[in-house]
This record gives structure tokens, C-alpha cells and sequence, in this order.
């Protein structure tokens, strides 16, 4: 658990004044992850909104050295950094223990990133990578990417008198990098900060690879009052759509089980994505994203029953 | 005189060789015929504890350059080895390694570039490379590979330079054909390239550093034309390397490399491993009282302008062989290039293509003989009846 107070002592390493929208969900995980630890943090980020707000020429938030090299590869990027510390120090060169994190978007790492996060997971890098999850591309205008939940109308996958969004369900992205067997994998949302912090304190202490999947809200994309960011992100908690999940060692546990899962639809209500769901001849697919919830967490309760 | 040691070796295990002397702090590589020599003798070394070197076995050329990156922003000296595809699936990355100024070193092993594929010798993957703001030297054997190397580490970390080298040997012909190779004592090599100490880490945490920013309207345009300064200026500070080079270990290394050109009337401009081929016809020609040269640029980026204009200006007849084509419908990219280098020499002498060897297709004495004697109708007649050219193919 962390302590606020504690928390609070921590210098600021993403400073304001950066360009991204104000109740923008990125900013919050970002500075959430970087309080997990008070070790020197070398930060990589792929392309995205993230980096382009936060590192317009001649201007940079990030009070922590940064690297951005290009949209797929802040894995393989954040792998040739953590080596070349290991190269080092090995030689005397550094002599500081140095924390090594990498940040993605869901286009960056369910997708395009994916080998690449793959690869670095797999040679066991010691560093953590976290998916700024905001279920979609953002930074381009909203285009579909496989963390597009079911349903939500896209740019590139838009709802219309064919189409009621995007057909597919997400990609379990959580369970296929748990399939890596690193040390620790996790799910986590920036209204559950405490949950965050902590899970971020975890991911920064293990030796290897660990992987947080932040939910990072848009309220450009999915439509909802800038101020409601962090009540959209609880509602996604309470109502089972993102659970609130570690794997630590191969071990599956729920680290907030809501009492009673609210309904979905008082999550998928609060957001313009969802919007056309609500009109006559659609509540089929609404039974459907219930199902498939409900579904989920029973796969997720097997898991942490068998592990 | 120093004490040198010959050894049977290829290309790819000279290549390996001097990276064994080099040593990099990190080598990120994926294989991919017919580089893949180089990564396993390297790996093998650093198996067996012979060098200190961190290796990261990455699962694409694309992570190897990104890697690399990676790395040689945190301050660590990095290197990585490719071919034809490979070079390909890492294209995004190698634009962003010159432009963020990365002094790394890759050896490429010249194949053709898919479709169709091909696993043999062409030059149609670096050619294509050649405005990526790397440094590329093409080498003739696998002695000049080994020597290359070691200079192009010197070369790429040159505070006025500071710019990624690709140092290109033909794959198959160079790359697997065993030579006997002059090593020279590893402790030369080490002092010879010396600590790479970079002025910015990424892992300098006291003195944070943003790399790959976003670069927009207002500086985007600055950044390249330093960029552009950079290889321009690199050519003044390459010889200088070079002469230190040459100084150290009793060799004669240059930007451009003149074979019989003093007094010849016809000569061949061509890169690589073919330049050998066509030193013998020259000799050969030579003894029958032709007037044949030979022009290998070594190094084609940056481009020695210069050197070239001056070394070709004064012939009566000029062939360029070009081991890949540019699918402009004008030939080659190395034609177009000493083209344009001599249009603004007061002589210019009339210039005709050869596109050769694509996919590993062998060139031959009689192949080159016949291009001699093309030269001589031409300096007879002053006239080129074909600019562009086909050698060895059945049409």
C-alpha cells in the first residue's frame, strides 16, 4: 500500500505544462508509474499522444531522461537502454542503480508494438512496460485498434445504418503477456491510484520484465466531460469492465473485487462511443457486452481459483 | 614493423574478427543469409568469454536497429550485422539512427532485395540506403572488410562526425569465399579506436536528456540541414582518420582508390568485390598496349565528389558497372551519380552504363573485356549507341 504523504515527497518527474488535453487519463498514469519508485527512471515512449505532448521541440516535460525512437519498438528501444546500463556497469562505467520504464499506447503496444514487447519480454530485460490503455488511436483521430472494446463506434470502425461499431471483442492483452511468465503482469485504472502506485512499486521491484495495462481514458475519443475522467475509470472498475487484476509469479488475484458488478450499461451510458447502442435495435449487442463481461470474470475467477 | 598474424578467414569471420578486437559494450542482431556468420562467430566469442560484449538476441532486424538505438543513446559503443530484408525491416529505424546522430557501426553483406527472393549478391539493398545519412563503404575483399571495420568505429565516433557507418562486403562472393587475412594485434586495435566517451547519455540521470523529440515547422528543417552538414563535412575529416589509420598499422587506405588511371584513356568505375575482376583485365589490357584504368570509389556516402571528377575527367571513355538498378529508366544509382559529378568538370568525358550481377549472377574477365572494348568503339567514334546496358544476361 502506498502512503500519500510518502507519496507527495517525490519530485515531480513529468512536469506540467505539457500539451496534452486537460483531464487527459495518459498524464495521470504516467505520473502515477513514476511513483513507484524513488530509483533514478530512464523513461522510453513510443509514438503517440504521450510523446507528442509531452516533448515539442525545444521543450520537454520529462524531468527524467527520455527516448522516443518510433511507434512499434519503445520495448526493443527501453531493451537497447537497460543493456547498455548492464554493459556499463559491468564496466564501472555507472555505478547507479537505474529503473528502466517504457510507455505505449494501445496502437503502440497491443498492435504494432506487440513483437517487439514480446521479444523484450521474452529475453527478460529488467524493466517495466506500461500500456497507457485509451482503447483506441487517439492521437490520430480516434481510429479502431484491437483494445477497441465491442461495440464502440471509431473512426475507422464506425457505427452507422450497417454497423453498430466494432464487431470484434478486445484482445486480452494482460493474458498473453502473462503467457511470457514474467515476474509480474498487471491491470490497473488511474481512479484506483493507490492500486496503481502499488501495483507500479511491484512492477519496479522485481528482477525482469513487468507489465501494467493502465486504464488511460480519452474523453476526446470516447466522448464524455473532460472533468469525468476519473469517474468514467471508476465506473469501469465497478461494473467488472476493467478488472482490477495482477498475475505475480503466475499467480492470478483480483486486487479490488467490486462488492456487486453494476450493470455495464452505467458504464457504456456515460460515453458517446457507446451512444448508438442505446437506440432501438441494438439492445441485443448490449446483452452481448454484458455476456461477455460476466464471461470474463468467470474465466478470471478460474484462474486465480487454479493458480 | 609490427607483428602481424595471417589467418584463413571469410568475409563474415573478418567481419566478426574485428568486432572481437572492437569489442562493443552491445551487439543487437538478428541473422538473415548471408550475414548470419558474422552474428554466430560473435556470439561464439562472447560465448566463450573472448569479449565482454552484452548481446541482445533480438527477434527482428527491425528491434536490432531499435535496440541499437537504444543502446548507443545510453553511451555504450553498439553494433549490428544485416543483409537484403533484414536492412529493409530495419529501414524506419535507420533513417532515425543518423538523424539522431549514432555512431554505429554495421557491417552489411551486399544480397538483392526481395521480390523475387534471392539469397545471392547484389548491391539493390544498400543502394537504396543511400540517403539514410549512413556512411557506406563498399569494400573489395575480405581484408578490406576487416580493416574497414575497425576504421569505420573511428570514423562514425569522430566528434565532427558522428554519424552511423554501414561497411558493405558482397555477400557469398566476399562474405563465404576464405582468404588469407592480415590480423592485427588486438591491443593496436583497442588503442587504435580508443574509449567512447559520448558528450550526452541517456543514462547521465543527473543531467536528464530528452532524445527523439517532436520536431515540427520550426526546427525540423534546421536539424536535417545539419544533418546534410554533418556528411558534407565528413568528407574533410575522413582522410584525416584515414592517414592515422594508414599511419598506425602501415596501410594506404583512401576515399577512392585508382588503379592504372595516370595515363589511361578507358576506364571502369565499379564498387566492391568486382573491382578485383577487373584489375586483372587491366592487366591484361595493359600488356597489349591498352590504356586501361579502373576507378573504385570506396567510400559512396559521403560522395567524393571531387576525387572522382578529377580522377575521370581527363579519359576519352568512362563505363560505370552497377551491381543494382534504380528502376528509373537511366540506369543504376552509382551511373547517375559520377554522371552527375562530372557535368560540371570543364572535360566531360561520355559515360555508359553496365548493370551487372543482379541475384549473385556471376561476372566474368570476358564480361569486363567486352566493356573495355565498348570503351574503345566509344573513344574512337565519341559516340554511345546505348547508355544503359545489360552485361550478362540473356535477352
Amino acid at each position: 500500500m502506498a502512503n500519500i504523504k510518502e507519496l507527495s515527497k517525490i519530485p515531480e518527474r513529468l512536469t506540467g505544462g505539457h500539451r496534452l488535453c486537460a483531464g487527459c487519463g495518459a498524464s495521470i498514469a504516467v505520473r502515477q508509474i513514476l511513483m513507484g519508485t524513488t530509483s533514478p527512471v530512464v523513461a522510453g515512449a513510443a509514438t503517440g499522444c504521450l510523446e507528442v505532448a509531452t516533448t515539442i521541440y525545444p521543450y520537454t516535460a520529462w524531468n527524467v531522461p527520455f527516448i522516443h525512437n518510433a511507434f512499434e519498438n519503445v520495448a526493443a528501444t527501453i531493451s537497447g537502454a537497460e543493456t547498455a546500463y548492464r554493459a556499463l556497469k559491468k564496466k564501472g562505467k555507472i555505478t547507479k542503480d537505474i529503473k528502466f520504464v517504457a510507455f505505449g499506447g494501445d496502437g503502440g503496444t497491443y498492435d504494432i508494438g506487440l513483437q517487439s514487447l514480446s521479444g523484450a519480454l521474452e529475453r527478460g530485460h529488467n524493466f517495466v512496460y506500461v500500456c497507457y490503455n485509451n482503447e483506441a488511436y487517439e492521437n490520430t483521430g480516434v481510429q479502431r485498434s484491437s483494445a477497441t472494446p465491442k461495440g464502440a463506434s471509431t473512426t475507422t470502425a464506425p457505427a452507422g445504418k450497417a454497423s453498430y461499431g466494432k464487431p470484434q471483442m478486445r484482445k486480452d492483452l494482460t493474458a498473453i503477456v502473462a503467457a511470457h511468465n514474467i515476474p509480474y503482469a498487471a491491470q490497473g485504472s488511474i481512479s484506483h491510484w493507490n492500486d496503481v502506485v502499488t501495483k507500479s512499486q511491484k512492477a519496479f521491484a522485481v528482477k525482469g520484465p513487468a507489465f501494467l495495462n493502465i486504464l488511460s481514458l480519452c474523453h476526446r475519443g470516447w466522448r464524455y466531460r473532460q472533468e469525468d475522467t476519473v469517474k468514467v475509470s471508476k465506473l469501469a472498475v465497478e461494473t467488472g469492465y476493467w478488472p482490477l487484476i495482477e498475475i505475480e509469479n503466475g499467480k492470478w488475484r483480483f486486487t479490488y473485487r467490486p462488492k456487486e458488478r453494476k450493470p455495464v450499461v452505467e458504464f457504456l451510458k456515460t460515453q458517446g462511443r457507446f451512444k448508438h447502442l442505446f437506440k432501438e435495435g441494438n439492445k441485443s449487442v448490449l446483452d452481448e457486452i454484458q455476456k461477455d463481461i460476466d464471461n470474463y470474470w468467470e474465466y478470471l475467477e478460474k484462474l486465480v481459483r487454479a493458480t | 614493423m609490427m607483428t602481424k598474424k595471417l589467418i584463413a578467414l571469410t568475409g563474415d569471420q573478418a567481419a566478426a574478427e574485428a568486432m572481437r578486437q572492437i569489442e562493443p559494450d552491445v551487439v543487437a542482431a538478428y541473422p538473415i543469409t548471408p550475414q548470419t556468420e558474422i552474428v554466430m562467430n560473435f556470439s561464439q566469442f562472447a560465448a566463450d568469454g573472448r569479449v565482454k560484449t552484452e548481446m541482445i538476441p533480438v527477434e527482428s532486424e527491425h528491434s536490432a536497429m531499435s535496440a541499437c538505438v537504444g543502446s548507443a543513446a545510453s553511451g555504450a559503443r553498439t553494433m549490428t550485422a544485416t543483409s537484403a530484408n533484414g536492412l529493409a525491416l530495419m529501414w524506419e529505424i535507420v533513417y532515425i539512427t543518423a538523424s539522431l546522430r549514432l555512431p554505429i557501426v554495421m557491417p552489411v553483406v551486399n544480397r538483392a532485395l526481395s521480390g523475387p527472393i534471392n539469397i545471392h549478391c547484389d548491391h539493390s539493398d544498400t543502394m537504396g540506403a543511400r540517403d539514410s545519412g549512413w556512411i557506406q563503404i563498399y569494400c573489395e575483399n575480405a581484408q578490406e572488410v576487416y580493416e574497414n571495420i575497425i576504421v569505420a568505429v573511428k570514423i562514425a565516433e569522430h566528434k565532427k562526425i558522428l554519424l552511423p557507418v554501414m561497411v558493405c562486403q558482397d555477400g557469398f562472393i566476399t562474405s563465404h569465399a576464405v582468404e588469407g587475412i592480415s590480423i592485427f594485434p588486438d591491443d593496436k586495435v583497442k588503442k587504435f579506436i580508443g574509449e567512447y566517451t559520448p558528450e550526452h547519455s541517456l543514462l547521465d540521470v543527473e543531467n536528464p536528456v530528452t532524445y527523439g523529440p517532436l520536431d515540427l515547422q520550426d526546427f525540423y528543417f534546421e536539424h536535417k540541414r545539419q544533418e546534410a552538414e554533418a556528411m558534407k563535412s565528413a568528407l574533410k575529416t575522413i582522410p584525416a582518420v584515414l592517414a592515422e589509420f594508414n599511419k598506425t598499422f602501415d596501410k594506404s587506405h583512401d576515399l577512392v582508390e585508382e588503379y592504372k588511371l595516370s595515363d589511361a584513356e578507358v576506364a571502369i568505375v565499379v564498387l566492391s568485390s568486382t573491382a578485383g575482376t577487373a584489375k586483372g583485365v587491366v592487366d591484361e589490357l595493359r600488356k597489349k598496349g591498352v590504356k586501361a584504368g579502373l576507378l573504385k570509389p570506396k567510400f559512396f556516402r559521403p560522395f567524393p565528389k571531387a576525387r572522382i571528377t578529377k580522377a575521370l575527367s581527363n579519359l576519352k571513355a568512362v563505363a560505370v558497372l552497377d551491381r543494382s538498378d534504380s528502376f528509373s529508366g537511366e540506369g543504376g544509382p552509382l551511373f547517375s551519380e559520377i554522371k552527375a559529378a562530372l557535368y560540371e568538370s570543364e572535360k566531360r568525358p561520355p559515360v555508359i552504363d553496365y548493370i551487372f550481377g543482379l541475384g549473385g549472377r556471376d561476372i566474368f574477365p570476358e564480361d569486363i573485356k567486352k566493356v573495355y572494348k565498348d570503351l574503345q568503339e566509344i573513344k574512337k567514334t565519341k559516340k554511345i549507341k546505348s547508355p544503359v546496358n545489360y552485361l550478362g544476361i540473356r535477352e
